[in-house]
């Protein structure tokens, strides 16, 4: 199955921040079987996170393992960190890898928060991985993905 | 639209415990990825890309939201009880429209 991506619906922002998302935006995502992302999932990841190289582990995802419904699924995130004021997380950046706009959602932590944890709905439009990218205090990143089979795509179209 | 946002803090709690913060807010959250089936022209972008949580003033908690949030955003995080204070919560959409709310938490 090959899906046309609508890069070119992504933010202003994200346009800005030189995603390549006009060269993108004819760019056919195949649905390659295993973790291997299409070079411009990379990209945005990249570009909304930064450079360097998300090592796996510490940040946990919470997400069912089949959603019915594509419009509402419930997912949690959470990184292991201590929470103190030198060594905390500082964001965590979800992702829907073949969502039209790839980038769910972004929460900031503090030291006062006590633990790297928060919960929301996201959309997903079709079976894809979330994948969530934590930034510590540190400037070192962590990353966590779950395979989520969605029944009914969420995104309009 | 959106209506008045709902938020559930525990009425108090004891120094230190790391408490847990639910918000939800009604909102339509348009992707702008949608058409009018009739016209067959896009439904504009409109949803509420931004969260934040204070406490005594101090933001405590942030999120930036894409089209990818479903309708009425559910968002939950926690905290770790400094003292007695005050929550203010405020969201804001595309169309630069903000909703806001506050909670007291007492310390026992």
């Amino acid at each position: 199955m090959t899906k046309r991506i609508q890069l070119s619906v992504i933010d202003r922002r994200d346009f800005v921040l030189g995603a390549g998302a006009a060269a993108a935006a004819t760019a056919l995502l195949s649905a390659s079987a295993g973790a291997v992302w299409a070079k411009e999932f990379s990209e945005i990841v990249k570009s909304a996170v930064g450079d360097g190289k998300p090592t796996e582990g510490k940040v946990s995802l919470e997400l069912p393992e089949i959603a019915e419904n594509g419009n509402t699924v419930p997912f949690a995130v959470s990184v292991e960190s201590p929470m103190t004021e030198d060594d905390y997380v500082k964001s965590v950046h979800v992702f829907a890898e073949k969502n039209p706009n790839p980038e769910v959602v972004v929460f900031h932590f503090s030291p006062m928060s006590g633990k790297a944890s928060a919960k929301s709905r996201m959309r997903l439009a079709t079976t894809q991985d979330v994948v969530a990218v934590a930034t510590m205090s540190s400037g070192a990143l962590f990353i966590g993905k779950r395979t989520v089979k969605v029944t009914i795509g969420g995104c309009g179209g | 639209m959106a209506t008045k946002p709902r938020v559930k803090v525990p009425k108090s709690a004891k120094v230190g415990d790391v408490i847990e913060i639910k918000t939800l807010i009604s909102h339509k959250m348009e992707t702008g990825n949608r058409k009018n089936k009739k016209t067959g022209k896009k439904i504009p972008r409109l949803i509420i890309n931004s969260f934040v949580a204070k406490f005594n003033g101090k933001q405590v908690f942030q999120s930036k939201m894409h089209p990818s949030i479903s309708a009425n955003p559910y968002i939950a995080f926690f905290l770790k009880v400094p003292g007695a204070g005050e929550f203010e919560f405020i969201w804001t959409d595309d169309s630069g429209k903000s909703w806001s709310a506050k909670k007291k938490l007492a310390v026992n």
